[in-house]
């Protein structure tokens, strides 16, 4: 603060305070303020850097982590499916015009129905479709085996009682691969079971096949698509919309046990992160908000000796605030490369896949940090204007 | 002397001490919440997903081949077995009955439905030209039936269990809701005792029936007290009470199968393992543990000749789902407990920073090191608990309030909780002043006195 003795006159205080070198020695004082104090500066930086990182990670994460939990939730499988209307077959490009409206990302599946008959006049549900992607659609479905060559089929743990000619065996691994015969409308097929289906549900009484060898049998297409398809209410809404005059010949219905569920599921897990982030990111600001306010008033002799030299009230507000504003900035920018590292890491232990980096959250880190580092500079400020700085600078 | 010293610290500096003290309460109380909501989140999740529906499923041991496509079965009536309804509320004496939310069983009936008298000529002329009578399957089932086992009294059916249901009662109730009693508390599902039934959505526009009508089922006249939305198969079918499902087909006490929906554990190594194969301590555990496949199991016991088996689409994913928000919580609240011990620290170091002149002057009096310290320490642990148990109070308030709002149930907070929090609090406090208490210690008397900070 040394130099601040060598100007002589208010007058020249005056010129100074107009010209360039006005500046250059305000900024001084800023740095010098730094370098002297920097155990003091460094411990404000650091409160504010821990709460830009915890902010900018809280945020990434609301944002990130409902597109995650969606993606999980499509492990339930598909959440609309097509049907013809009144048992008809789908149209032969109804599987494009489903694409074409909802991505090639997104998953969807083609089934087509038969009923067949056992060689002792049973009927059993066979079903033709992509094997492939009937298993992406539905991870959950438990297979000792899936098949690998056309004309193989997956049958359900039921109907293999039915069909398969030794039914104590359906325990044994590998599964008993002995051929069957089922006949529809008087064709024939010998059908090599590859594997054992159990879900729990309607798909253990059917048999699937592979759509080819399906449609050469029975002649039957596809008469249902189920998709899974992603995003939030209101998108699947308008995809539906765009995909109903492209196939007035078939119903599209939201599966609501699926997407009630997941609605019901995410609100409230977002809810609770709202909660969860809140109160995080108001504690992290309240940290700030004590350290700051703890080194604005340690400094209370520095303001008083410039008051004492004759600094203007602008002056030393603009100081202070200007101090403020630098400690925020900064911390904002290292805070935030943090927080994404945060983000990004919970994101793979949690989720096994990396929270995508949010840059649009940067502008509200960096006001939020702004913003209380000045109301932590200005509130001990406004506390000691009244008081003489002779009473500072004497101790008391 | 000491306590003296410390009594007239926290008398003459209230306002600094409240501070300090405002910012432990605070501390305390957000992690005394979200350590609330963190250990309660995966029971109040698991829940939530219980809206997916039932994840379990009982059929009759010797069950025959469903043949159905779209909804339509395609089976003959009198084929298959049967479980006895008399059986069902054995479900409630299982091992982990508590863990049971609910169960409806389901009766499947082919019937034909046809015009009734009260159509009007024009519905009944389309019905000549048309199809004439139609084949719909007719599934019985509880709605929100009254069941007792021994002393408990419950209530369960599809109203639980399968959540997405809707039922409109047409416009011809909306309007004057309070009209009858029974059927404005219900909004359109039929009681279990009644002869109404529920007509799916889709069979509903086909038939030109709203609710209110009367439809003919296999010759009886029965009035449609709603329409149903499910989404499914169901909006093609008719959904009834059990006892008259049980009556159309002449079977009484007749149940075809009983979806359960249970709260699990999710999966791990022992939950797949075949209980067959297990050491008696180790089927112990596995018995003892709500996973889907010991509850199947203990089902499968309570019910004579029948089979239970996990509904794969639903059992299977909600572990993966309850585990990924349990640890993501978990995460979090490290890191609330993180910024929270960060500003009691801060605040606590600010707070002993600014009483240098008094260090000073204790020190230029003869007190040693260790004197001073241990007031500082005292005043600390004073703060520290004082702060944690406002904290912990108001913590288990807000921690009351998310659970209310978000979960509209409560969230409970262990008794075990209130001594964790109060040691963390003490140790965050102490872990705060000890480096400010250090400078303050070490710092030259003579400086302090002439204010040279």
């Amino acid at each position: 603060m040394g130099s601040i003795s060598t100007l002589h006159s208010p007058k020249q205080v005056a010129e100074r305070r107009a010209g360039a070198h006005h500046a250059s020695m305000f900024v001084r004082m800023l740095i010098r303020a730094a370098v002297l104090r920097r155990r003091r500066a460094a411990a404000a930086l650091l409160a504010m850097v821990v709460a830009a990182a915890v902010a900018t990670a809280m945020m990434n994460l609301y944002v990130d982590v409902q597109a995650k939990l969606r993606s999980e939730f499509r492990n339930y499988g598909a959440n609309l499916v097509v049907v013809a209307k009144d048992g008809q077959s789908l149209p032969a490009d109804a599987m494009a015009k489903v694409e074409s409206v909802f991505g090639e990302k997104t998953l969807a599946v083609a089934f087509a129905y038969a009923v067949a008959r056992t060689k002792d006049g049973q009927s059993v549900v066979v079903v033709g479709t992509d094997f492939a992607r009937a298993r992406q659609l539905n991870p959950w479905w438990k297979v000792s085996h899936w098949p690998d060559a056309s004309g193989e089929a997956l049958v359900g743990m039921r109907a293999a009682a039915v069909v398969s000619a030794n039914p104590q065996g359906l325990d044994r691994h590998p599964f008993d691969r002995q051929p069957f015969e089922l006949t529809f409308q008087g064709k024939a097929i010998q059908i090599v079971p590859a594997g054992l289906l159990q879900t729990g549900a309607g798909e253990d009484s059917r048999i699937y096949l592979d759509r080819s060898a399906f449609e050469n049998w029975t002649g039957i297409t596809p008469s249902t698509i189920e998709i899974a398809a992603n995003g939030t209410a209101a998108e699947i809404e308008s995809s539906i919309r765009r995909l109903t005059p492209l196939l007035p010949a078939a119903e599209i219905r939201p599966v609501r046990q699926i997407m009630e569920g997941e609605a019901n599921v995410l609100n409230k897990t977002r809810a609770t992160l709202y909660a969860a982030a809140t109160l995080v990111v108001l504690t992290s600001a309240l940290c700030v908000l004590a350290t700051l306010i703890g080194w604005v008033f340690d400094r209370r002799r520095d303001f008083a000796i410039m008051k004492a030299l004759g600094a203007s009230e602008r002056l030393v507000n603009s100081f202070f605030a200007a101090e403020a504003a630098a400690l925020g900035v900064v911390g904002a920018i290292f805070g935030f490369v943090i927080g994404i590292g945060v983000a990004a890491w919970i994101g793979r232990v949690n989720f096994h896949a990396p929270v995508v980096p949010r840059f649009s959250v940067f502008p509200y880190v960096l006001a939020g940090s702004i913003a209380i580092a000045l109301v932590s500079a200005i509130l001990p400020i406004v506390l000691l204007r009244g008081v003489q700085p002779a009473i500072i600078l004497r101790g008391e | 002397m000491f306590p003296r010293l410390v009594y007239e610290s926290f008398r003459h500096q209230t306002r600094r001490k409240l501070l300090a003290g405002i910012a432990i309460t605070l501390g305390v109380a957000v992690a005394t919440a979200m350590i609330a909501v963190a250990t309660d989140i995966g029971d109040k999740i698991n829940r939530e997903l219980r809206s997916y529906g039932a994840n379990l499923l009982i059929t009759p041991q010797e069950d025959t081949l469903d043949v159905e496509v779209g909804g339509v079965n395609l089976k003959p009536p009198s084929d298959g077995a049967y479980l006895s309804e008399a059986d069902l509320p054995k479900i409630r004496g299982t091992f982990w009955h508590h863990n049971i939310v609910g169960f409806a069983p389901m009766l499947p009936v082919p019937v034909k439905v046809g015009a009734s008298a009260k159509d009007t000529s024009k519905d009944a002329a389309k019905n000549v030209a048309g199809d004439g009578d139609k084949d719909v399957t007719l599934v019985g089932t509880y709605f929100n039936k009254q069941l007792s086992f021994g002393k408990e009294e419950f209530t369960t059916g599809v109203r639980i269990t399968h959540p997405w249901w809707k039922v409109s009662c047409g416009d011809a109730r909306d309007g004057a809701p309070g009209q009858s009693e029974g059927s404005a508390t219900n909004f359109g599902w039929p009681n279990d005792d009644s002869q109404d039934i529920l007509v799916g959505e889709r069979l509903a526009a086909r038939l030109h029936k709203r609710a209110g009508d009367t439809l003919e089922v296999s010759g009886r006249p029965l009035t449609i007290s709603g329409i149903l939305s499910t989404g499914g198969n169901e909006d093609n079918q008719i959904v009834a009470p059990l006892a008259l499902a049980q009556q159309i087909l002449g079977k009484p006490g007749a149940v075809r199968r009983v979806y359960v929906s249970a709260l699990t554990k999710p999966p791990d190594a022992l939950s797949a393992r075949d209980p067959k194969t297990m050491t008696p301590e180790v089927y112990d555990r596995w018995y003892c543990s709500p996973y889907v496949e010991s509850i199947a199991y203990q089902l499968q016991e309570a019910i004579p000749h029948s089979h239970a088996e996990q509904i794969r689409q639903v059992a299977q994913n909600e572990g993966t789902v309850l585990s990924r928000i349990k640890g993501l919580m978990l995460l979090i609240t490290f890191a609330a407990l993180f910024a929270s011990a960060l500003a009691v620290s801060a605040a606590m170091a600010t707070a002993i920073y600014e009483r240098r002149v008094e260090v000073g002057l204790m020190k230029a009096l003869g007190a040693g090191n260790v004197a001073v310290s241990a007031i500082f320490f005292a005043e600390a642990l004073l703060l520290a608990v004082a702060g944690g148990i406002v904290g912990f109070s108001v913590g288990a308030l807000l921690a009351r309030q998310i659970g209310r709002s978000i979960f509209n149930s409560q969230i409970a907070i262990e008794p075990v909780l209130f001594p964790i929090i109060i040691a963390i609090a003490v140790f965050v406090t102490f872990a705060g002043s000890v480096a400010a208490i250090r400078r303050a210690v070490k710092f030259d008397p003579v400086f302090a006195l002439r204010g040279e900070g």
